[in-house]
């Protein structure tokens, strides 16, 4: 008893003592930790390459926060080549810097980096897509949750009897691609669960090229001229689909479904009519949630793979009704 | 061998190359109509048309430095170069007939300077046009654009005349195409400079001994084949109502250049023409909406791609054996 109240009694002691210096020298400690455990620090970004929305955005808010902390952040842009981001991720070990951003090509092409990093006390932070090799932190978009979406939207839009017909075509980037895979399995679980007598009539590979994406889309309309609904795996690729779609002269019975980080170049296709719904994993929302991570990561002296932290942002749903400025937003080139 | 018998691949439809592959085409086409019931339908050969249109200018382009004995594998660098630049000068303020003029320019200097190496530095066009087109997309990206998407201007009314009108129920796309072909086979048979490109491509040599301006004619060829891709560029600019950057990265010049190849037109130059061109075209065009309509995977969509160009080549070789005089020097 006497023990507990003595030690309570010095508690308070301390308490005071740390409050009347705090004011004193009219610092506050928390920042004052937190500024020195951030400045100085050194961050290697290896996106997939500096073009489009979604890095560039990312790249934004990384520079931002870091110009206010005082770390630097510097670029290696391997320009859509997983080749060159492994020697670029290589050669960012051997420099040893404090963390590494990465966005991973595929589940397979920086696995064993991603463990050697660890290994020599690199901490890692993952985007947008997952490698086979978890490391300390992943940030990025819900490929299932994306997918499951517009299987949902498309078997209310076309089950049951309330669209043209029961048809649906399904138009991919690269088949094998984790991205594609993740929203295929979201999509058609979507339209099992919803029990939807929704068929897919078509399965085409458009190499994330918008004019492949048309001339498929074209020929399938032929083939099925009472077509209910596309479904497309990327924006870019997509506005190839509306493209055909426009031109058959098939925009109010075809109903398209597409996904995007959420440029404004997106929501222009929204409003001119060549999406009719856009699932939006909003860029800056993960530039935010990135940030975060990085400023928790820099700060943490646990060990690099001590923590396996994953963060799937938001997705948002883009329609012609829901349409407003702040919707999309614009990356700014001079970034 | 004198220079009208020399282009003859591209006169009769005997058993040449050509012919081999026009009589595929036929047999393809004859066997989707047969099996698909909605192939044989004047929307479907429309569209049919229609996509491949794109491939086909480009492959046109292509001939007119394959003819004289080159290649450039610059095309798809340049038309998203220029394109992709005279578009963000339009969304940035700039009239669209401006900035299209602009861009015009930039992809004519492309041009000029490919076509200078080519013919002053004497590198091989294989080499110099390889070695190009990263550095022409490298001047793009960094310097005069950063982004990957971009959408077409909206109140260009011509822009979406030429991605979604169409004359007389002939898409627009297709007529441009027609157009091309034409332009270019008047250029190839009736003109100074393309009978030069025949010579050229038959034997560089003779045709410099026999006083034809050789260098010029090269340069000249490069700076068509750009503004021919800077054409097909805003082609796929109005189809699609925009254009991403990342068609650079694709494998479409090689698409192009087999197409010119499997029509007939030998990469050892001299030979063929724009009708070469166009039996290529339909051929790849044919065999991709049959695949698409049959909804086969891209793995065998691909295969299938490969196996039938494979036995082209293969019946061509047969068909027309390769020996000593039919050979030429630089042949692939």
């Amino acid at each position: 008893m006497k023990l507990k109240s003595t030690l309570i009694g010095a508690c308070a002691a301390l308490a005071l003592a740390g409050t009347a210096s705090a004011q004193q020298e009219l610092s506050n400690a928390s920042r004052d930790s937190y500024m020195e455990a951030v400045a100085g620090k050194r961050i290697v970004y290896i996106p997939m390459s500096m073009t489009t929305d979604l890095v560039l955005t990312w790249h934004a808010f990384l520079q931002r926060q870091a110009d206010e902390l005082g770390y630097t952040v510097d670029v290696r842009d391997p320009n859509w080549s997983a080749e060159a981001g492994a020697r670029a991720l290589t050669q960012a070990i051997g420099e040893k810097p404090d963390l590494i951003v990465l966005q991973n090509p595929d589940v397979q092409a920086y696995a064993r980096l991603i463990q050697r990093a660890q290994k020599a006390g690199i901490k890692i932070v993952q985007l947008n897509m997952e490698s086979l090799s978890q490391s300390d932190a992943y940030v990025g978009a819900d490929w299932y949750g994306v997918g499951y979406t517009a299987g949902e939207a498309i078997a209310a839009q076309c089950g049951g009897g309330n669209g043209a017909s029961n048809k649906v075509a399904v138009v991919t980037g690269v088949p094998t691609a984790p991205v594609d895979l993740f929203q295929m399995s979201g999509f058609r679980q979507a339209l099992e669960d919803a029990g939807s007598d929704v068929e897919i009539v078509s399965e085409q590979s458009a190499g994330y090229d918008p004019s492949k994406a048309r001339a498929i889309t074209s020929s399938v309309l032929q083939q099925h001229s009472d077509l209910c609904a596309a479904f497309g795996i990327w924006d870019g690729q997509d506005a190839g689909i509306g493209a055909a779609i426009k031109e058959a002269g098939m925009a109010d019975q075809v109903f398209l479904v597409t996904s995007g980080g959420g440029a404004q170049t997106s929501c222009d296709r929204v409003e001119d009519g060549s999406f009719d719904m856009f699932i939006e994993y909003d860029a800056r929302m993960q530039g935010q949630a990135l940030n975060t991570l990085v400023a928790t990561l820099l700060q943490s002296d646990r060990e690099a793979g001590a923590e396996k932290l994953v963060y799937y942002g938001p997705n948002y749903i883009v329609t012609p009704e829901t349409l407003n400025p702040a919707s999309c937003f614009v990356v700014d080139e001079g970034q | 061998m004198s220079e009208k018998e020399k282009t003859k691949g591209g006169k009769g439809l005997s058993f040449s190359q050509e012919g081999i592959v026009f009589l595929l085409t036929l047999a393809l086409f004859v066997a989707f109509s047969i099996i698909l019931p909605n192939f044989l339908t004047s929307g479907n050969v429309i569209a049919l048309m229609r996509s491949v249109s794109i491939l086909g200018m480009l492959a046109l382009g292509m001939s007119l430095v394959v003819i004289g004995r080159g290649v450039d594998l610059t095309m798809v660098a340049t038309l998203v170069v220029g394109v992709v630049w005279a578009v963000k000068l339009t969304n940035d303020g700039m009239p669209f007939g401006e900035a299209l003029f602009y861009g015009g320019l930039l992809v004519s200097a492309f041009g000029l300077i490919v076509g200078l190496i080519v013919a002053f530095a004497e590198i091989p066009p294989i080499f110099t046009t390889l070695a190009m087109a990263p550095v022409i997309f490298g001047i793009g990206n960094p310097f005069l654009f950063k982004q990957d998407t971009h959408n077409a201007p909206r109140n260009v009314e011509w822009l979406g005349d030429l991605g979604f009108g169409a004359t007389l129920g002939i898409p627009n796309t297709i007529l441009v195409f027609g157009l091309v072909a034409l332009v270019i086979h008047l250029i190839l048979r009736y003109t100074r400079f393309g009978r030069s490109i025949y010579a050229m491509g038959d034997n560089p040599l003779a045709a410099r001994m026999t006083g034809l301006p050789l260098r010029p004619i090269i340069v000249s060829q490069y700076i068509m084949t750009a503004l021919v891709a800077y054409l097909v560029g805003l082609v796929i600019l109005a189809s699609n109502s925009g254009i991403n950057s990342r068609l650079a990265y694709t494998t479409l010049v090689y698409d192009v250049l087999l197409v010119v190849v499997l029509g007939g037109i030998g990469l050892s130059g001299g030979r063929g023409g724009v009708r070469n061109v166009i039996v290529g075209t339909l051929f790849v065009g044919t065999l991709l909406s049959g695949m698409t309509i049959l909804n086969l995977s891209l793995t065998a969509q691909n295969l299938i791609k490969s196996v039938v160009m494979m036995l082209a080549l293969i019946a061509d070789t047969l068909v027309n054996p390769r020996d000593e005089q039919t050979s030429q020097q630089g042949d692939i």
